[in-house]
């Protein structure tokens, strides 16, 4: 009996097998008449449910399918991206950061340059230098324009009769009177280290007021964060906010801060704007009564906004087929593209296309922001200007933060982390 | 005759032919990856090219206080977790091996800990130690002690990692100790009882010099993962606050994934050197100590 069961088995087995092929054949037919491509969508700068719902409304419209992947941010990220680029195993259309960290991914060699595209004509000049390399763009903005500053409480504001600081002295004034009447003055998430850095990243207006050529003298190696006063400023200004900052800013995460900062309990927190969209999905009532501020200078005529470049689409060169990806991106950069995108997440900053109109779900901090810009009060910070940044930044800055270094010191670690960044980075004069 | 016999027992032996497979996988895999990240210290590479700088990854590594430290912290995470590993093991094994009922029970649950993944581990403690919502913080409140931040305060964190670390590898170290202590002959003991000598002697005049090879697998061991200690550092401060708890292993990381793959291969050659240096002698001056009865 058993001798007869084995081949029977193996029949059996074949047959199933057979099956199996010839179906598996027939869906990869199916497949080919439509086209689909492969999205990467790097980091936390976009939610999920916004590419879902793109990726619907450019099937509807253009009948090309995304199938969406999502990776980490942040260093580990970064590391993925680079793994991935060396293996060869890169998706159609990514997004990535634009500035230094796009330079480091060697984007002529690993992404369509897109300079002659017609809807590359419509990208905003600030947004355009940072993901460009040598003349060729890359890549394509995903959100609107963002601004480093600090966030804080209307409402805490008018109960106290604060007015916004033009001054850091008034700014310290304002945390004095906030701790006095028992607000968290600061907020500090130093269990996330990238937060601890944007006292010094948010100075970069008022450094570049005060020395125009900062960035081109500190990427040819002739001044340094140690050495140049207004740009230790942004340093000393991180060691002064440590008395201000709630119990457990060594280890509160960013997610929990922006509980605590939705929840009304803290005055400020030194943030990107990329936090309102967030606060708007999760804490729709805190939003109203949230606002910012840039970060003040020591001269009230100095003061203005430093803006970030949001994350960009890119085409890697792995992309089989071109047409659809440059229909996507098209896609992308037009007005049905910023509806959709305000159905899901409120607009939180200017939007970086010339010639579209903000839709109607548009925080008040946009007119904000605008106004400062309107005024050419604003500038791009550093790390979009110069190919140069230390990636130990968010330690060092953790480290100034809570009192472990001087801000002189931290200034000098952070110049040495820049020069070993440089020499790696293989640019002239280090 | 006797000239036949000897050549057949030259034919019989195995030709080294038969060594080849194992040599090239081991000279492929080992030996010239070692020489290459040996000469790879030595430059400032990408993925893409190289160019050769002499020493100065090295001279880097041991002036930067950020890289530094991981040095520092590493010699202390080594020593520290080995050094309590070896009491507090030997502590438990010599109570679980006393005539106690729920000994089976016991010995279970002290090694349970090494059963789970680290990474679960680090998860776990960090939310034990947050210093406003973690148990530990609010057991100590309810006492009347204001707790630190155990991984904030950038003079604890190390310590508390370390403590970590011992609460999960001191399992493994008594399973070490039981065996040691099992295979003690009890006709020892009888003969010291009959000479009237009490549990402190026979404690230290028969149990400690003849654990003694036991002892040193312990040492070994947990001083060598103590060294090369990456996971539980990671999963709970990430090096932090800071560059406070950073040990050898978290710097090399960080210096890969920041891209300066100089500098990390110069770590790595490092640490090799390191474990050589302190392993080899180590276990040699341990094994003089063995004696035998």
């Amino acid at each position: 009996m058993k001798k007869i069961m084995i081949p029977v088995l193996v029949v059996a087995f074949m047959v199933s097998m057979l099956v199996i092929g010839t179906s598996c054949k027939q869906e990869a037919v199916a497949a080919e008449t439509n086209v689909t491509l492969s999205i990467m969508v790097h980091g936390v700068s976009i939610t999920k449910e916004w590419v879902e719902l793109f990726s619907k409304e450019i099937e509807e419209k253009l009948g090309i399918k995304s199938e969406i992947e999502l990776t980490p941010g942040g260093a580990e990220g970064e590391t993925i991206m680079k793994s991935r680029i060396v293996s060869g195993e890169m998706p159609d259309i990514t997004t990535y950061n634009v500035g230094a960290l796009l330079r480091a991914l060697n984007p002529e060699k690993n992404f369509v340059d897109i300079s002659n595209e017609p809807y590359a004509a419509n990208i905003s000049e600030d947004f355009k230098m940072a993901a460009s390399v040598n003349g060729k763009l890359f890549g394509i903005p995903l959100a609107p324009a963002l601004v480093g500053g600090w966030v804080y409480n209307k409402d805490i504001y008018k109960k106290l009769g604060l007015e916004i600081p033009k001054t850091w002295a008034q700014l310290i004034d304002n945390c004095n009177k906030a701790k006095e009447a028992g607000y968290t003055a600061i907020l500090g998430t130093f269990g996330d280290s990238w937060t601890a850095q944007l006292a010094v990243l948010a100075d970069y207006y008022n450094v570049n007021t005060i020395v125009p050529d900062f960035a081109d003298k500190y990427t040819a190696n002739k001044v340094h964060f140690s050495d140049t006063p207004s740009a230790l400023r942004g340093f000393e200004k991180l060691a002064e906010i440590k008395n201000f900052m709630n119990k457990d800013f060594a280890t509160l995460t960013f997610d929990e801060g922006v509980r605590l900062l939705s929840e009304g309990k803290v005055a400020h927190y030194p943030m990107l704007t990329f936090i309102f969209p967030t606060i708007s999905s999760t804490y729709p009532e805190a939003v109203a009564s949230l606002g910012v501020f840039p970060q003040p200078s020591d001269d009230a005529n100095v003061n203005g906004f430093t803006t970030w470049e949001p994350d960009g689409w890119f085409i890697t060169n792995s992309c089989k087929n071109l047409e659809a990806a440059k229909a996507w991106m098209n896609f992308m950069t037009s007005q049905e593209a910023y509806e959709a995108y305000a159905t899901v997440q409120q607009i939180s900053g200017p939007l970086l296309i010339k010639g579209l109109t903000l839709p109607s779900n548009t925080s008040p901090i946009v007119s904000e922001i605008q106004s400062y810009f309107d005024k050419g009060k604003s500038a791009p910070a550093l790390e979009f200007i110069s190919p140069i940044k230390g990636p130990n930044l968010p330690q060092i800055c953790v480290e100034v933060g809570s009192g472990m270094k001087t801000a002189l010191q931290g200034a000098q670690d952070y110049d040495k982390d820049v020069k070993k960044q440089a020499q790696q980075l293989g640019i002239e004069g280090w | 005759m006797k000239r036949f016999a000897m050549k057949n027992i030259t034919k019989s032996t195995y030709s080294y032919n038969y060594l080849l497979p194992a040599l090239v996988i081991y000279v492929l895999f080992f030996i010239v990856p070692t020489i290459v990240s040996i000469f790879f210290s030595l430059t400032r590479w990408t993925l893409f090219d190289w160019e050769f700088i002499g020493f100065e990854n090295f001279i880097n590594f041991f002036q930067e206080s950020s890289l530094n430290i991981g040095l520092r912290n590493s010699l202390i995470y080594g020593a520290l977790t080995s050094g309590l590993k070896v009491v507090f093991g030997l502590l438990i094994a010599v109570f679980l091996c006393s005539e106690i009922k729920t000994k089976n029970y016991l010995r279970t649950l002290i090694f349970f800990p090494a059963l789970i993944s680290t990474i679960a581990v680090g998860a776990i403690f960090k939310a034990l130690m947050n210093p406003t919502r973690g148990p530990i913080n609010q057991i100590l409140e309810a006492i009347g002690i204001n707790g630190p931040s155990w991984l904030g305060n950038p003079h604890l964190a190390l310590f508390s990692v370390i403590f970590v670390d011992v609460w999960k590898g001191v399992g493994i170290a008594t399973v070490i100790y039981i065996a040691g202590l099992m295979s003690i002959p009890p006709h020892y003991y009888e003969a010291c009882a009959i000479d009237g000598g009490n549990s402190f002697h026979k404690f230290f005049y028969i149990t400690l010099p003849l654990v003694r090879p036991a002892m040193n697998a312990v040492i070994i061991l947990s001083f060598i993962s103590g060294l090369k200690s990456f996971d539980i550092i990671w999963a709970m401060t990430g090096g932090g606050p800071g560059f406070a708890s950073d040990v050898l292993a978290s710097v090399i990381y960080k210096q890969y994934i920041n891209g300066f793959y100089g500098l990390a291969t110069a770590g790595n050659v490092i640490l090799f050197i390191l474990i050589s240096i302190i392993a080899f002698p180590l276990y040699k001056f341990l094994s003089r100590g063995e004696v035998e009865y």
